[in-house]
Order: structure tokens, then C-alpha cells, then sequence
């Protein structure tokens, strides 16, 4: 059996709003393994977001355990949190939160700035591998506002990819995207996935889903569905079935 | 997190807001280089006033008839008018003050000098030999006085700077030729060396120098003494001289030697040069407080930045902290950024400080002196500056919530 990258037990989140108190996980319990690619579902209201925020150690559950590559956050504070999400965890955005007016491998190089032990050159080295691999090498030195959108997602990815982590976190990361970029950036997700990277892709777009190894659907803060996801597509494939674009012709 | 790193990090934010950072940057460099130019100003005059002073000889002690302060009923009268100071009080000065070194009594009387076709109105003194040392005093052409001149009334005279270039215009040698003050007529036997003016603007250099007797008698026909210049051995004993003159005084005036009656007074350069600096101290007091104003209103700007930015950058914080910023690299990010906008605000600021005093001195002709401890002080104030109004922007950053953050529109 695989190694568990992450695994999560009966875990419950709840919100006081004023005298109301809102139950947005009424317990959740799954795990994932090394090298799955997950993709998480549900409606707006199904406890995704709060999901979301726990898996990525932006929030800890009020009960239940998260236990991230061997590590038990319920017993971290905000500071030894914020270590742990710069060593394990790479986000991708949906609106690809770059810094603007900074240049591509700027960006890409910001996660091993909050890390003491990467040197400069090894910095620049492992930025530039990160934006090799998203096929970005040639744009280093351009700014966001100079590339596309999916540009800037990949710059993005590049950057979840910089400091290694054992989980990307995709947070509705095709949501701003048109079709075609759309799969383009499923495309790479699966490069990265067989390379070995373990993803867990938020989303609610079912199509999205079907590009993945496993689906987790959530309603009203449980999981009502988990399936392996027997037939594969593969997002180059759907690319190349797209009708020719000749809007512009 | 490295330092380096931090620096990095707040460098390159700041160089994503150039004009913002420049902007904010103009508070404090206008705040320092006032700072620093008014300081200038106010030691350049305060210096040069002492300068000035102490070029009259820095020794000097004067001592003036003054009205007895409890003489009762009749009208007070004037100094000048005052005759209680005797040519033998100098003579006693000289014998029996171990720590005056040169003694001189001097009269002086205001009238026309003429030479052949010129004339010009001046001022003629009446001194002994030992005057020219209490004043430091050298002559560049010709000889000074003797005391035989002294005694024997010799009609002799000393001419400064002004008085040459106004009786012989054309270049005709002074030393030798005959002058007349008041239609007496004097030999000229030297030029005096130039002084310039004084503290006070007067100019030192437009006297006529003669023997005291021949003054005294011959054209004033008095038989008092209108001033007595001393000097003491040197500066560290100017406060015994001082002592030690008004007790002979006070045995020669036949006097209470507590001093409670004093028909005379005793003034030190020191004393002049303190109270002149005092009054520029003053000057410069009143500068830096009103530069340092605008320093604080300088740091009051870095603060309304700092908060306008960490507003306007509430979603790259809550990306930074996604990516594993903790609260204190925040902190720290937005510290060190108030801190490098006032410190370079603050180099810029001495930059131009210097220059605007060096404009002032070329310009207007003020003197000025740039102390370092005016530039080490509001470098330090800049420091400050940049950690006290940076602190509360940064503290806030760095507490905001990164899920709230990221969402942040």
C-alpha cells in the first residue's frame, strides 16, 4: 500500500457567527495517497473552501485530526503553520495571485525567500527548473501584465512547484480560464501528476474531474461520494478535439 | 528567514512603487536637510561671531568707568561721561597684578584727518606701547610707538587700513609723511596691520593710533582715563586678572572690597564670546526645533504610506503568508521598508543638506558650519522615525488573517 501524504479523520469546522454557530465540515474523513490526483466537488455552500483552508494550513479544524505527511497540525501554531506550508504544500490560485511588476522568476522564486536554508544560487537554479517545467523558460524575465492568462497560471504552478512540496493544492485554478487554456493547464497538471507529484485539484466544474484519478464530493460539509476514477482522460487528447478556434481568421 | 533575504524582499517591493516610495521619501529628506541646514547656519554665524571675537584678542580684559550703584538721589550719569578711572590706577594695575600681562589706558576722540588735498573723518585713539599685544595687534609697514613716545607726548602716530586708502588715494607712501587730526599736525611712523570688522560690523581698521599723553593733553586736554585695556597671561587666567584688577581698583577708588560699590567694571572676551554664542545658541535652537517639525511631519507621511499600503496590499501579504510568510517575516518586510524609505530618505536628506549650505555660503555669503553631530543626530531621528511610524503599519500587516487576506478585493 502507498504512502499516505495526507489523511484526515472525523474533521468538524465551525464558525460562530454572532449567537448562530454554522457547522461548515460536520465531519470529513479521507485520505490521500503519493501520487494520486484527487480532485475535491461540491456547490458553493458544500464546505469546500473551509475544506480547502484546513487542507492547505491556512485554518485548523475545530475537532478531528489533519495529519499532513506525517505531522499533526492540530498541534501547531500560527508560525510553525506557516513552515509547514512552505515546505509541503504548493498552492495554485484561482486568480494566480502573482506580485505585479515582478518578473517571472520573481515570482517563482518567492517561496525559497521565506526559507533560510536555500542559497541564492541555489534559488535561482531551482526557479529556473520550476518554470522549465512548466515550459516557461523562455519568459523569466517578463512581467505578469506581459503574459496571458495561462502564462500566468503556469507561472503560478511553477511556482507551488519551487520549494518541492508533497502536495500541490489547486484552488478552482482552470475557474478564470477559457476552455482551451483550461485543458492546457489540466495537461500540465497530468505531466506533473505522472512525474510524481500528488495534487488535490478544488473545483467544481465536472468536466475538470474526469481528468483526474479520484474524485471526493462533498454536500453540506460531508462527503457523499468518493470513486476512483476508473476511465482517465487525458487533457491532451481533449485538446486536440477542440474545434480549431478561427474566430480570428 | 535570513536578513538578507528580508532586505531583498522589502527592496524589491519598494522599487514596485518608485514615484509612492520617492514620494514618501521627500518628507524626511526635506526634514533633513533643513535640519542640517539650519544647524549650519546657526553654528556658521555663532562660530564666526566667536571668531571675530576672539581675533580682537582673546585675553582681553576691559575695564570702564560705571555709575556707583548706590549713589542716591541726582540724575544717574552715562559711562562715557564718568571720570573715576585715573592714568595712576593703570600704573598700579601694572605693578601689582601678578596675572595681567599688558596694561594700557586708552582715550579716544572723533574728528577730520587730512593730507594734502584728502581728508576723511575718523576715529583717533590714544594708547600705550603695550596695546598693540593686548590687541594682537602687528604693524605692516613702519614701527610702532615707544613709551618714550608715551611719556614725552610725542606727536606720532599709527594709521590703519582705511585711513591709507582714504588720505592718499593714489598710492603715495604713508610711513614718513605728515598728517593732521583736528589741524594738530603728526608724523606718520606705521600702518597699521588689517583687522576687518568686527562682531559688531564696525570697521577696526578706520583708527588713527597715537601715544596716550599726546591724546589726552593735547587734543582731549583731560586728565582722566576713558578706558583701561588688560591682558591677561592667558586665557586660563583671565578670571584672576579679573579678580585682582578690581581689588586694586577698589584700594585705589577707596572702596568697600566686597565690591558692593564699584565706580568701574571689568568685562572678559570670554565673557563677550558667551554671551554672543548664547544668543545664536538661541538661533539655533529655534532652527532645529522648527526642522525637526518637519522631520515628525516627514515620519507621520512614512506612517499614512505604510498603512495606505499594507491596505493596498492586504492580497500579496495574504500570498505571502500563503506561501509560508510567518507574522514576523511580515512584520519585519513592512519594518525594514519604513526603515530604508527614511534612512535613504535620510542620506539623501544630508546630501542636500550640505549642499544647501554650501548654496547659502556662495549665494549669500553667511557662514555656515556643518557639525557632524547634527548630521549623526537626525540620521539617528530618521532611524527612529522609520521603526516608531512603521511599526503600527507592520504590526497590523502581519496580523491580518491570510484566509481573510487572500479574499481581500
Amino acid at each position: 500500500m502507498a504512502e499516505k501524504i495526507l489523511e484526515i479523520r472525523e474533521l468538524k469546522r465551525d464558525f460562530k457567527m454572532g449567537e448562530e454557530v454554522v457547522h461548515a465540515l460536520k465531519g470529513v474523513t479521507f485520505s490521500v495517497e503519493r501520487g494520486e490526483f484527487v480532485t475535491i466537488m461540491g456547490s458553493s455552500g458544500s464546505g469546500k473552501s473551509t475544506l480547502l483552508n484546513i487542507l492547505g494550513c491556512l485554518d485548523k479544524p475545530s475537532s478531528g485530526d489533519y495529519i499532513l505527511d506525517g505531522v499533526n497540525i492540530k498541534n501547531l501554531d500560527r508560525d510553525e503553520l506557516a513552515v509547514l506550508r512552505n515546505q509541503k504544500i504548493g498552492f495554485v490560485f484561482q486568480s494566480y495571485n502573482l506580485l505585479p511588476r515582478t518578473t517571472a522568476r520573481e515570482n517563482v522564486e518567492l517561496p525559497l525567500l521565506y526559507n533560510s536554508k536555500v542559497s541564492t544560487e541555489e534559488r535561482h537554479e531551482r526557479s529556473l527548473k520550476a518554470l522549465t517545467a512548466v515550459k516557461l523558460e523562455s519568459r523569466v524575465d517578463h512581467l505578469p501584465n506581459q503574459m496571458s492568462g495561462g502564462q500566468q497560471q503556469r507561472v503560478a504552478i511553477a511556482r507551488a512547484l519551487v520549494n518541492e512540496p508533497v502536495m500541490i493544492l489547486a484552488d478552482e485554478a482552470t475557474g478564470n480560464l477559457d476552455t482551451r487554456t483550461s485543458y492546457e493547464i489540466m495537461a500540465l497538471m497530468q505531466d506533473l501528476n505522472k512525474q510524481g507529484s500528488t495534487i488535490v485539484f478544488v473545483t467544481h466544474e465536472p468536466d475538470i474531474a474526469t481528468f483526474s484519478s479520484r474524485t471526493v464530493t462533498l454536500r453540506d460539509g460531508k462527503v457523499i461520494k468518493d470513486v476512483k476514477n476508473e476511465d482517465i482522460k487525458s487533457a491532451k487528447d481533449a485538446l486536440n478535439n477542440l474545434p480549431v478556434n478561427d474566430d480570428y481568421r | 528567514m535570513n536578513l538578507s533575504n528580508l532586505f531583498r524582499i522589502a527592496w524589491k517591493a519598494l522599487l514596485r512603487n518608485k514615484l509612492r516610495a520617492f514620494l514618501t521619501m521627500l518628507g524626511i529628506i526635506i526634514g533633513v536637510a533643513s535640519v542640517i541646514a539650519m544647524t549650519a547656519i546657526g553654528e556658521g554665524s555663532k562660530k564666526s561671531i566667536s571668531d571675530q571675537l576672539s581675533s580682537m584678542g582673546s585675553n582681553m580684559i576691559t575695564i570702564r568707568p560705571s555709575s556707583n550703584v548706590n549713589v542716591s538721589g541726582g540724575a544717574r550719569i552715562g559711562a562715557s561721561g564718568l571720570q573715576t578711572l585715573k592714568p595712576q590706577d593703570v600704573d598700579a594695575i601694572a605693578k601689582g597684578a601678578p596675572d595681567v600681562s599688558y596694561v594700557s589706558p586708552a582715550v579716544q576722540t572723533n574728528g577730520q584727518a587730512i593730507s594734502g588735498p584728502n581728508n576723511w573723518p575718523t576715529q583717533l585713539q590714544g594708547v600705550n606701547a603695550d596695546y598693540f599685544s593686548i590687541r594682537d595687534w602687528g604693524v605692516s609697514e613702519g614701527t610702532p610707538f615707544t613709551k618714550k613716545d608715551v611719556t614725552s607726548s610725542g606727536k606720532v602716530c599709527l594709521i590703519g587700513q582705511t585711513v591709507v586708502s582714504n588720505l592718499f588715494p593714489n598710492g603715495e607712501e604713508p610711513v614718513g609723511s605728515i598728517i593732521r587730526f583736528n589741524k594738530v599736525p603728526m608724523k606718520v611712523i606705521g600702518v597699521l596691520a588689517s583687522k576687518g570688522s568686527n562682531a559688531f560690523g564696525q570697521d577696526q581698521d578706520d583708527v588713527i593710533i597715537a601715544p596716550f599723553n599726546t591724546v589726552q593733553r593735547r587734543f582731549l586736554g583731560i586728565t582722566y582715563v576713558q578706558t583701561i585695556y588688560a591682558s591677561s597671561t592667558n586665557e586660563n587666567t583671565s578670571q584672576q586678572a579679573t579678580d585682582e584688577i578690581s581689588e586694586i581698583l577698589r584700594k585705589q577708588h577707596k572702596l568697600p572690597a566686597n565690591g558692593s560699590n564699584d565706580d568701574f567694571s571689568v568685562r572678559t572676551q570670554a565673557e563677550l564670546i558667551s554671551t554672543m554664542s548664547s544668543t545664536s545658541q538661541l538661533l539655533t535652537v529655534l532652527l532645529s526645533a522648527i526642522a525637526g517639525i518637519s522631520l515628525v511631519v516627514g515620519g507621520i507621511g512614512i506612517m499614512n504610506i505604510m498603512y495606505v499600503s499594507v491596505t493596498e496590499r492586504t492580497k500579496e501579504i495574504g500570498l505571502r503568508m500563503s506561501i509560508g510568510a510567518r507574522g514576523k517575516d511580515i512584520l519585519y518586510q513592512f519594518l525594514i521598508e519604513a526603515i530604508m524609505i527614511s534612512i535613504t530618505g535620510g542620506i539623501i536628506g544630508v546630501l542636500l543638506g550640505i549642499l544647501v549650505s554650501r548654496l547659502v555660503t556662495i549665494f549669500l555669503s553667511w557662514p555656515t558650519f556643518i557639525t557632524e553631530s547634527s548630521i549623526i543626530v537626525s540620521f539617528i531621528v530618521c532611524a527612529i522615525t522609520g521603526v516608531f511610524f512603521g511599526y503600527y503599519p507592520a504590526l497590523k500587516a502581519s496580523k491580518l488573517d491570510p484566509i481573510e487576506a487572500l479574499r481581500y478585493e
